[in-house]
Protein backbone atom coordinates (compact mmCIF):
# COMPACT_ATOMS: atom_id res chain seq x y z
CA UNK A 1 0.00 0.00 0.00
CA UNK A 2 1.14 3.63 -0.81
CA UNK A 3 2.41 5.48 1.89
CA UNK A 4 4.36 8.40 3.44
CA UNK A 5 6.95 8.43 5.67
CA UNK A 6 6.50 11.90 7.46
CA UNK A 7 9.45 12.09 9.77
CA UNK A 8 13.05 10.25 8.97
CA UNK A 9 16.77 11.49 8.94
CA UNK A 10 17.23 10.39 5.20
CA UNK A 11 20.72 12.46 5.71
CA UNK A 12 21.85 9.15 7.91
CA UNK A 13 20.78 6.95 5.45
CA UNK A 14 21.41 5.05 2.44
CA UNK A 15 20.60 5.57 -1.27
CA UNK A 16 19.82 1.51 -0.84
CA UNK A 17 17.35 2.43 2.04
CA UNK A 18 15.51 4.77 -0.46
CA UNK A 19 14.97 2.33 -2.91
CA UNK A 20 14.04 -0.38 -0.50
CA UNK A 21 11.32 2.31 1.23
CA UNK A 22 10.13 3.04 -2.74
CA UNK A 23 9.42 -0.47 -2.81
CA UNK A 24 7.23 -0.41 0.12
CA UNK A 25 5.23 1.94 -1.13
CA UNK A 26 6.91 5.01 -0.04
CA UNK A 27 5.83 8.19 -1.93
CA UNK A 28 6.69 11.10 0.06
CA UNK A 29 9.12 11.89 3.33
CA UNK A 30 9.31 14.71 5.32
CA UNK A 31 12.87 15.29 7.01
CA UNK A 32 13.03 17.32 9.89
CA UNK A 33 16.71 19.30 10.91
CA UNK A 34 17.82 17.41 13.92
CA UNK A 35 20.87 16.70 15.95
CA UNK A 36 23.48 14.46 13.81
CA UNK A 37 24.67 12.78 16.77
CA UNK A 38 27.55 15.64 17.21
CA UNK A 39 27.50 19.41 17.79
CA UNK A 40 28.46 21.43 15.21
CA UNK A 41 31.05 23.39 15.50
CA UNK A 42 29.92 26.29 14.05
CA UNK A 43 26.38 28.01 12.74
CA UNK A 44 28.39 27.70 9.25
CA UNK A 45 27.86 23.64 9.59
CA UNK A 46 23.98 24.14 10.00
CA UNK A 47 24.11 26.60 6.39
CA UNK A 48 25.38 23.50 4.86
CA UNK A 49 23.22 21.12 6.72
CA UNK A 50 20.07 23.18 5.20
CA UNK A 51 21.44 23.21 1.61
CA UNK A 52 21.54 19.75 1.95
CA UNK A 53 18.05 19.46 3.14
CA UNK A 54 17.14 21.74 0.38
CA UNK A 55 18.91 20.52 -2.73
CA UNK A 56 20.68 17.45 -2.62
CA UNK A 57 18.57 15.15 -0.69
CA UNK A 58 15.34 16.25 -2.94
CA UNK A 59 17.56 15.11 -5.45
CA UNK A 60 18.70 11.75 -4.20
CA UNK A 61 14.76 10.80 -2.91
CA UNK A 62 13.84 11.83 -6.83
CA UNK A 63 15.65 8.80 -8.22
CA UNK A 64 13.07 6.75 -6.56
CA UNK A 65 10.38 8.38 -7.05
CA UNK A 66 9.90 10.07 -3.23
CA UNK A 67 9.11 13.35 -2.89
CA UNK A 68 11.34 14.93 -0.26
CA UNK A 69 10.16 17.65 2.02
CA UNK A 70 12.37 19.58 4.57
CA UNK A 71 11.98 21.55 8.28
CA UNK A 72 14.59 23.59 9.30
CA UNK A 73 15.66 24.79 12.99
CA UNK A 74 18.32 24.01 15.47
CA UNK A 75 17.66 21.16 17.52
CA UNK A 76 17.07 21.25 21.37
CA UNK A 77 20.11 18.94 21.79
CA UNK A 78 22.50 22.02 20.73
CA UNK A 79 20.38 24.73 21.77
CA UNK A 80 21.36 24.82 25.54
CA UNK A 81 23.86 28.00 24.31
CA UNK A 82 21.67 30.21 23.88
CA UNK A 83 24.13 32.68 21.62
CA UNK A 84 25.02 29.69 19.46
CA UNK A 85 21.50 28.54 18.57
CA UNK A 86 20.29 32.30 17.47
CA UNK A 87 22.85 32.70 15.25
CA UNK A 88 21.60 29.62 13.49
CA UNK A 89 18.17 30.92 14.02
CA UNK A 90 19.12 33.70 11.95
CA UNK A 91 20.36 31.68 8.92
CA UNK A 92 16.77 29.81 8.73
CA UNK A 93 14.87 32.98 6.63
CA UNK A 94 16.77 32.80 4.32
CA UNK A 95 15.87 28.93 2.98
CA UNK A 96 12.04 29.80 4.01
CA UNK A 97 11.53 30.15 0.09
CA UNK A 98 13.02 26.44 -0.82
CA UNK A 99 10.60 24.73 -2.48
CA UNK A 100 10.39 21.42 -0.12
CA UNK A 101 10.39 23.44 3.16
CA UNK A 102 7.41 22.77 5.22
CA UNK A 103 8.00 24.84 8.33
CA UNK A 104 10.04 24.37 11.04
CA UNK A 105 11.13 21.57 12.99
CA UNK A 106 12.14 19.34 14.56
CA UNK A 107 11.80 21.70 17.83
CA UNK A 108 11.00 21.30 21.14
CA UNK A 109 12.95 20.23 24.24
CA UNK A 110 15.57 17.80 24.78
CA UNK A 111 16.23 17.62 28.99
CA UNK A 112 13.81 20.74 29.52
CA UNK A 113 16.06 23.18 30.55
CA UNK A 114 15.68 27.26 30.68
CA UNK A 115 17.72 27.59 27.79
CA UNK A 116 16.09 24.96 25.86
CA UNK A 117 13.07 26.72 26.51
CA UNK A 118 13.76 30.63 25.77
CA UNK A 119 15.11 28.73 21.56
CA UNK A 120 11.76 26.87 21.50
CA UNK A 121 9.76 30.14 22.34
CA UNK A 122 11.80 31.92 19.20
CA UNK A 123 11.44 29.29 17.01
CA UNK A 124 7.27 29.09 17.37
CA UNK A 125 7.44 33.33 17.27
CA UNK A 126 9.69 32.57 13.90
CA UNK A 127 6.78 29.71 12.75
CA UNK A 128 4.34 32.58 13.95
CA UNK A 129 5.78 35.34 11.77
CA UNK A 130 6.54 33.96 8.68
CA UNK A 131 2.91 32.05 9.36
CA UNK A 132 4.45 28.38 8.89
CA UNK A 133 3.83 24.70 10.13
CA UNK A 134 5.46 23.36 13.32
CA UNK A 135 6.90 20.25 13.92
CA UNK A 136 7.54 19.59 17.69
CA UNK A 137 9.78 16.69 18.78
CA UNK A 138 9.46 15.62 22.58
CA UNK A 139 12.28 14.72 24.95
CA UNK A 140 13.23 11.40 25.50
CA UNK A 141 12.11 8.50 28.17
CA UNK A 142 11.39 9.91 31.81
CA UNK A 143 11.77 13.57 30.42
CA UNK A 144 8.52 13.33 27.55
CA UNK A 145 5.84 13.59 30.00
CA UNK A 146 7.29 16.79 32.01
CA UNK A 147 8.74 18.02 28.41
CA UNK A 148 5.57 17.69 26.46
CA UNK A 149 3.65 19.66 29.11
CA UNK A 150 6.14 22.22 28.79
CA UNK A 151 5.87 22.44 25.13
CA UNK A 152 2.27 22.80 25.27
CA UNK A 153 2.10 25.32 27.28
CA UNK A 154 4.95 27.05 25.37
CA UNK A 155 2.52 26.93 22.22
CA UNK A 156 -0.25 28.71 24.24
CA UNK A 157 2.01 31.20 25.77
CA UNK A 158 2.84 32.00 21.96
CA UNK A 159 -0.37 33.32 21.46
CA UNK A 160 -0.93 33.16 17.44
CA UNK A 161 -0.34 29.37 16.43
CA UNK A 162 -3.35 27.59 15.48
CA UNK A 163 -3.48 24.31 17.31
CA UNK A 164 -4.40 22.89 13.76
CA UNK A 165 -1.37 24.24 12.51
CA UNK A 166 1.23 21.84 14.49
CA UNK A 167 1.95 18.37 15.35
CA UNK A 168 3.59 17.55 18.27
CA UNK A 169 5.61 14.16 16.98
CA UNK A 170 6.94 11.05 19.65
CA UNK A 171 4.00 10.58 21.63
CA UNK A 172 3.02 7.64 23.83
CA UNK A 173 0.28 6.33 25.87
CA UNK A 174 1.22 8.86 28.98
CA UNK A 175 1.47 11.78 26.66
CA UNK A 176 -0.92 11.35 23.39
CA UNK A 177 -4.44 12.26 25.34
CA UNK A 178 -2.65 15.82 26.29
CA UNK A 179 -2.01 16.40 23.00
CA UNK A 180 -4.96 15.58 21.22
CA UNK A 181 -7.35 17.35 24.06
CA UNK A 182 -5.46 20.64 22.73
CA UNK A 183 -6.86 20.03 19.15
CA UNK A 184 -3.25 19.26 18.15
CA UNK A 185 -1.91 16.52 15.82
CA UNK A 186 0.29 13.89 16.96
CA UNK A 187 3.44 11.56 15.36
CA UNK A 188 4.17 7.97 16.84
CA UNK A 189 7.42 7.13 16.10
CA UNK A 190 7.74 3.52 15.34
CA UNK A 191 11.12 2.26 17.11
CA UNK A 192 11.92 -1.14 17.99
CA UNK A 193 13.23 -0.35 22.25
CA UNK A 194 12.06 3.48 22.76
CA UNK A 195 9.38 5.52 21.85
CA UNK A 196 6.31 3.17 20.07
CA UNK A 197 6.30 -0.36 18.74
CA UNK A 198 3.88 -0.71 15.73
CA UNK A 199 2.19 -3.01 18.30
CA UNK A 200 1.84 -0.19 20.63
CA UNK A 201 0.69 2.22 18.05
CA UNK A 202 -2.05 0.06 16.42
CA UNK A 203 -3.28 -0.17 20.45
CA UNK A 204 -3.48 3.87 20.34
CA UNK A 205 -5.14 4.10 17.04
CA UNK A 206 -7.74 2.16 18.68
CA UNK A 207 -8.37 4.18 21.25
CA UNK A 208 -8.12 7.58 19.66
CA UNK A 209 -9.24 6.24 16.39
CA UNK A 210 -6.73 7.76 14.14
CA UNK A 211 -7.67 11.24 14.16
CA UNK A 212 -4.99 13.87 13.72
CA UNK A 213 -2.64 10.86 14.42
CA UNK A 214 0.15 9.58 12.12
CA UNK A 215 3.01 6.86 12.40
CA UNK A 216 6.89 7.68 11.40
CA UNK A 217 9.62 5.97 11.41
CA UNK A 218 12.22 8.68 12.51
CA UNK A 219 14.19 6.54 10.56
CA UNK A 220 17.98 7.91 11.64
CA UNK A 221 21.74 6.79 12.58
CA UNK A 222 20.49 5.49 15.98
CA UNK A 223 18.92 1.78 16.14
CA UNK A 224 15.73 2.80 14.08
CA UNK A 225 13.87 0.89 11.23
CA UNK A 226 12.95 3.11 7.68
CA UNK A 227 10.30 0.55 7.03
CA UNK A 228 8.77 0.99 10.37
CA UNK A 229 5.51 2.63 8.88
CA UNK A 230 4.37 -0.11 6.32
CA UNK A 231 5.15 -2.83 9.09
CA UNK A 232 2.78 -0.76 10.98
CA UNK A 233 -0.01 -1.16 8.32
CA UNK A 234 1.31 -4.97 8.40
CA UNK A 235 -0.13 -4.83 12.09
CA UNK A 236 -2.87 -2.84 11.62
CA UNK A 237 -3.99 -5.46 8.70
CA UNK A 238 -3.08 -8.34 10.60
CA UNK A 239 -5.48 -7.35 13.36
CA UNK A 240 -8.50 -6.90 11.02
CA UNK A 241 -8.37 -3.26 10.53
CA UNK A 242 -9.69 -1.50 7.31
CA UNK A 243 -7.76 -0.51 4.25
CA UNK A 244 -9.74 2.70 4.87
CA UNK A 245 -8.09 3.27 8.25
CA UNK A 246 -4.57 1.98 7.58
CA UNK A 247 -4.87 4.97 4.72
CA UNK A 248 -6.17 7.18 6.53
CA UNK A 249 -3.03 6.49 9.46
CA UNK A 250 -0.32 6.30 6.88
CA UNK A 251 -1.50 8.31 3.98
CA UNK A 252 -4.72 10.88 4.46
CA UNK A 253 -3.90 12.35 7.41
CA UNK A 254 -0.32 13.04 6.95
CA UNK A 255 -1.29 14.50 3.32
CA UNK A 256 -4.32 16.38 5.34
CA UNK A 257 -1.89 18.17 7.89
CA UNK A 258 1.25 18.71 5.76
CA UNK A 259 -1.13 20.00 2.97
CA UNK A 260 -1.47 22.90 5.13
CA UNK A 261 2.09 24.31 3.79
CA UNK A 262 1.01 24.87 0.33
CA UNK A 263 3.97 23.13 -0.69
CA UNK A 264 3.55 19.26 0.24
CA UNK A 265 2.84 17.04 -3.04
CA UNK A 266 2.82 13.43 -3.49
CA UNK B 1 -15.55 14.14 26.83
CA UNK B 2 -13.31 14.10 24.15
CA UNK B 3 -14.64 12.98 20.37
CA UNK B 4 -12.38 9.88 20.85
CA UNK B 5 -14.13 8.74 24.14
CA UNK B 6 -17.28 7.06 22.44
CA UNK B 7 -15.86 3.78 23.09
CA UNK B 8 -16.54 2.99 18.69
CA UNK B 9 -13.25 1.60 18.29
CA UNK B 10 -11.59 0.79 22.10
CA UNK B 11 -12.07 -2.75 21.32
CA UNK B 12 -9.67 -4.58 18.79
CA UNK B 13 -11.28 -6.09 15.57
CA UNK B 14 -10.09 -9.50 16.42
CA UNK B 15 -11.24 -11.09 19.76
CA UNK B 16 -9.26 -12.31 22.63
CA UNK B 17 -8.81 -15.34 21.58
CA UNK B 18 -7.49 -14.07 18.61
CA UNK B 19 -5.55 -11.55 20.58
CA UNK B 20 -3.68 -14.34 22.88
CA UNK B 21 -3.27 -16.58 19.21
CA UNK B 22 -1.30 -13.33 18.24
CA UNK B 23 0.67 -12.11 20.62
CA UNK B 24 1.53 -14.70 23.57
CA UNK B 25 4.54 -16.50 22.77
CA UNK B 26 6.09 -12.97 21.78
CA UNK B 27 5.33 -11.95 25.16
CA UNK B 28 5.91 -15.06 26.75
CA UNK B 29 9.03 -14.49 25.28
CA UNK B 30 9.72 -11.01 27.23
CA UNK B 31 8.30 -12.36 30.19
CA UNK B 32 11.12 -15.01 30.63
CA UNK B 33 13.80 -11.69 29.56
CA UNK B 34 12.28 -10.02 32.22
CA UNK B 35 12.81 -12.89 34.58
CA UNK B 36 16.64 -13.62 33.25
CA UNK B 37 17.32 -10.30 33.80
CA UNK B 38 16.02 -10.26 37.57
CA UNK B 39 18.29 -12.85 37.83
CA UNK B 40 21.31 -11.89 36.04
CA UNK B 41 21.36 -8.30 38.23
CA UNK B 42 20.79 -10.72 41.33
CA UNK B 43 23.62 -12.82 40.43
CA UNK B 44 25.95 -10.09 39.72
CA UNK B 45 28.50 -7.93 42.08
CA UNK B 46 27.72 -4.96 43.31
CA UNK B 47 29.65 -1.87 42.36
CA UNK B 48 31.56 -0.06 45.38
CA UNK B 49 29.14 0.28 47.85
CA UNK B 50 26.30 1.04 45.75
CA UNK B 51 23.11 -1.58 47.07
CA UNK B 52 20.90 -0.35 44.76
CA UNK B 53 20.18 1.04 40.87
CA UNK B 54 17.44 3.75 40.73
CA UNK B 55 16.46 2.37 37.28
CA UNK B 56 16.59 -1.24 38.57
CA UNK B 57 14.67 0.00 41.09
CA UNK B 58 12.23 1.80 39.13
CA UNK B 59 11.40 -1.26 36.89
CA UNK B 60 11.26 -3.57 39.64
CA UNK B 61 8.27 -1.26 41.19
CA UNK B 62 6.68 -0.56 37.98
CA UNK B 63 6.18 -4.89 37.86
CA UNK B 64 3.06 -4.32 40.44
CA UNK B 65 1.35 -2.08 37.96
CA UNK B 66 0.96 -4.98 36.15
CA UNK B 67 -0.94 -7.38 38.34
CA UNK B 68 -3.07 -4.36 39.49
CA UNK B 69 -5.94 -5.54 37.98
CA UNK B 70 -6.74 -2.57 36.35
CA UNK B 71 -6.61 -0.54 32.86
CA UNK B 72 -4.57 1.60 31.13
CA UNK B 73 -1.23 -0.14 32.30
CA UNK B 74 0.75 0.94 29.72
CA UNK B 75 0.22 4.61 30.43
CA UNK B 76 0.40 4.44 34.20
CA UNK B 77 4.04 2.49 33.43
CA UNK B 78 5.51 5.10 31.52
CA UNK B 79 4.26 7.92 34.03
CA UNK B 80 5.75 5.42 36.71
CA UNK B 81 9.39 6.10 35.17
CA UNK B 82 8.43 10.01 34.58
CA UNK B 83 10.31 12.84 35.91
CA UNK B 84 7.31 14.19 38.46
CA UNK B 85 8.36 17.93 38.58
CA UNK B 86 6.90 20.61 36.82
CA UNK B 87 9.84 23.67 36.02
CA UNK B 88 12.59 23.71 33.74
CA UNK B 89 15.58 22.62 34.80
CA UNK B 90 18.72 25.43 35.50
CA UNK B 91 20.75 23.62 32.53
CA UNK B 92 21.01 20.14 30.97
CA UNK B 93 23.62 17.88 32.41
CA UNK B 94 24.15 15.43 29.32
CA UNK B 95 22.04 15.12 26.15
CA UNK B 96 20.54 11.23 26.59
CA UNK B 97 17.70 9.99 29.00
CA UNK B 98 18.24 6.89 31.54
CA UNK B 99 14.80 5.68 31.64
CA UNK B 100 13.89 6.29 34.84
CA UNK B 101 13.59 9.52 37.14
CA UNK B 102 16.61 9.61 39.73
CA UNK B 103 14.93 11.88 41.95
CA UNK B 104 15.87 15.60 42.69
CA UNK B 105 19.48 16.11 42.34
CA UNK B 106 21.52 17.47 45.49
CA UNK B 107 21.64 21.03 44.61
CA UNK B 108 17.72 21.13 44.34
CA UNK B 109 17.53 19.68 47.78
CA UNK B 110 19.10 22.40 48.96
CA UNK B 111 17.03 24.76 47.44
CA UNK B 112 18.75 25.22 44.43
CA UNK B 113 17.34 24.56 40.68
CA UNK B 114 18.11 21.35 39.01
Amino acid sequence: MTYIDPHIHMVSRTTDDYERMRLAGCVAITEPAFWAGYDRSSAQGFYDYFKLLTEFEPRRAAQYGIRHHTWLCINPKEAEDPVFAREVLALIPSFLDRENVLGIGEIGLNKNSRNELTILEEHLQLAATHNLLVLVHTPHLEDKLKGTRLILDAIKNQGSLDPGRVLIDHVEEHTVRHVLDRGYWAGMTLYPDTKCTPQRAADIIEEFHGERLWINSAGDWGHSDPLAVPKCQIELRGRGHTEDLIRKISFDNPVKFLGQSGRFRV
Amino acid sequence: MSPYDCGLMATPPIDRTAVVDRYFMEHRAKLIDLAAYLDRVERATPRGSASHDFRHDALVQAIAILLDGKPQRARRVLEHFSDPTSEPIAKAPMKGATGAYPGPPKDAAKGGAR
